[in-house]
């Protein structure tokens, strides 16, 4: 045990280690909103819901029919997604050729909808969910103590972010999407199916925020309200980072999950609204984010 | 949006001038009639909200502005009004311009960071803010946190009228929300009003003919936070009560539901609106969570089939303004 700034080591890190796990999140939803934004024009306001229906999919899975963590990281964000692919089928598809705001608010619409039905089946109290027998205890580093589970969705989550960043910017496939996002007409006269592919873009922003809900279900208590105070500070964070580019998402999430975890060692009573401040500021000082493009 | 949003382009001046006057007839009328009708709480409710959603349309409907954060100033003027006569023993009108000034102020706070950004996200900025201030309530003392600031006495408006009486509490509440509706329609219908519809339909096309947009937005901005203040003061007045539910974003949801489906951009949808989903979530309460259900499914077809809202399709179908 040490102090630093007179805060013990062991408070500093851990706080730490809890930003940087509320970061890896804020990074996930962050970097979904982001891909949809960029295929289809829309802020997916569902978001939160679909991180919540990812959790409860994994509390589903294990009471149900027995499917433990490993199985539900697999299987939620694959039936969530094809669940959004649906959505963007029935809904989505028939706004492309209208202002942004009606795919908000029709997202808005579907947020409430998805919540309202999880309030009604499960209460608002929240289910536990265990963390997998693989990843219980932890480590003692000396100054701090570091819960296995934690730095497994955090090494997790950098991993995905990465991964998705490199399939984005780095291959034929996310070459693409990004010629997609700045002319669909051309590249649809170049013959590649562009409607699929916006299609299958939501299919996996969707499936990437039902897999941060399962990554999420051990830490946080499973409860319908989950994803609705998570997607506001997220539509924070991506102002602040702005959306034009994806390593852009990522690393203002997790920048902005650490100093939150910071302001609740030094100034507890702000951390709740930490984010928010900063990103007034950002707005002052830089109005299009500070990795964004002017439109 | 723009084409969607102007059932009532001004073809025929005269005709849509006489076609508001009798909807405006009729609604006097049917306010007078209601208190013998229905509960007078239940009435002075969706007026509250009538107004706010119609505050909430200046922004929306007139300027193409979406903001998700409105709460934040219906909920902080009524906490401000709330606090001001439980606490400072205030008379009721003063409660109420302290609580629209708190708005105002606000406004101007908020309007000038949000315009910084266009479009969605306008919208997201706007809903961030209202969520600090959520916080902010949920910490405060003043706010009384969780439990709100309860028993709020009516008192006597300019030291004469009794507001504990419902039916004088019910026409003060009726005048102001009058008062507001005319002053919106008056704000909509001038020189002012019609710069701030040329943004909605094109704001490049405004900033090449030398409109200071930035600023009409702002102004904009600010009266209908203010008005919003207004409607939130009111509130304050006839639950006796300021809680958090008055700042939760879901009370801006609930607002913009109203005006979506009332008509964005018709003089009346957002009154006609804030009645309908007063009164369904009074209905529905007993259904629990199903009412955010129900919300969220109207929220799809709206935007989906019926983008014009009740109003705007009234209008259309008998070809006149409403």
């Amino acid at each position: 045990m040490f102090e630093i700034f007179g805060i013990p080591s062991q408070a500093l890190f851990g706080q730490l280690l809890l930003g940087l796990i509320n970061g890896s999140f804020y990074a996930l939803l962050s970097l979904g909103l982001a891909v949809i934004f960029g295929m289809l024009n829309i802020i997916n306001f569902a978001h939160g819901a679909q991180y919540m229906m990812g959790a409860f999919a994994a509390y589903l899975l294990l009471q149900h029919l027995g499917l433990n963590y490993w199985e539900a990281l697999v299987i939620a964000p694959i039936v969530i997604g094809a669940i959004g692919i649906v959505i963007e089928r029935l809904f989505l598809q028939h706004l492309r050729n209208l202002d942004p705001l009606y795919g908000l608010l029709l997202t808005f619409g579907l947020a409430l909808i998805i919540e309202g039905l999880f309030r009604n089946a499960y209460g608002s109290s929240g289910q536990p969910y265990q963390v997998p027998p693989a990843l219980q205890g932890g480590h003692n580093l000396g100054f701090m103590f570091l819960p296995n589970y934690r730095a497994w969705v955090i090494a997790l989550s950098v991993v995905i972010c990465f991964a998705t960043w490199f399939a984005i910017e780095r291959t034929r496939l996310g070459s693409y999407l990004r010629a997609a996002t700045e002319n669909p007409v051309l590249v649809r006269a170049f013959g590649i199916n562009v409607p699929r592919m916006v299609t299958l873009t939501y299919g996996f922003g969707v499936a990437l925020a039902a897999l941060a809900g399962v990554m999420a279900a051990p830490i946080y208590n499973v409860s319908p309200q989950m994803g609705s105070d998570l997607i506001i500070v997220v539509f924070a964070v991506v102002v602040i980072g702005g959306m034009g580019s994806i390593m852009g998402a990522i690393l203002t999430g997790f920048a902005l999950g650490i100093v939150e975890g910071l302001t609740k060692v030094f100034y507890p009573e702000a951390s709740n609204t930490v984010i928010f401040v900063i990103m007034a500021i950002v707005l002052l000082i830089r109005p299009a984010g500070l990795f964004g493009r002017r439109a | 949006m723009a084409a969607v949003l102007d059932p009532s382009a001004d073809k025929s001046g005269r005709k849509s001038g006489r076609s508001l006057a009798v909807a405006f007839a009729v609604m006097v009328a049917l306010f007078a009639i209601a208190p013998f009708v229905a509960y007078p709480i239940f009435l002075m409710k969706a007026l509250c909200f009538a107004l706010f959603a119609c505050a909430f349309n200046l922004l929306i409907g007139y300027v193409g502005l979406a903001s998700f954060g409105h709460a934040l100033f219906f909920g902080w003027a009524s906490y401000v009004t709330a606090y001001a006569v439980k606490i400072w023993g205030l008379s009721p009108e003063l409660a109420i311009v302290a609580g629209a000034a708190t708005a105002a102020v606000l406004g101007l706070i908020v309007g000038s960071l949000a315009i910084r950004r266009q479009g969605i996200y306008f919208a997201m900025i706007t809903l961030a803010l209202s969520q600090m201030m959520y916080f902010f309530a949920l910490q405060a003392k003043f706010t009384g946190g969780e439990d709100g600031i309860q028993g709020v006495p009516r008192g006597r408006l300019c030291g004469v009228f009794d507001l504990s009486n419902e039916m004088t509490m019910y026409v003060f509440v009726v005048v102001v929300v009058l008062a507001g509706f005319l002053l919106i329609y008056r704000i909509i219908n001038s020189p002012f009003g019609e710069v701030l519809k040329a943004i909605r339909e094109n704001e490049q096309r405004a900033i090449s003919l030398g409109y200071a947009v930035d600023r009409y937005k702002l102004v904009a901005f600010v009266l209908s936070a203010t008005l919003s203040g207004l409607a939130g003061s009111l509130k304050a007045l006839v639950f006796q009560l300021a809680s958090l539910t008055d700042v939760h974003w879901t009370m801006s949801g609930d607002v913009l539901l109203m005006t979506l489906l009332g008509g964005l951009g018709t003089v009346f949808g957002p009154v006609v609106g804030a009645f309908l989903v007063v009164a369904m979530q009074n209905y529905l309460a007993p259904f629990g969570q199903w009412v955010l259900v129900i919300q969220g499914a109207i929220f799809v077809v709206c935007v989906l089939a019926f983008r014009r809202g009740i109003v705007g399709e009234i209008a259309r179908l008998l070809r006149v303004a409403l």
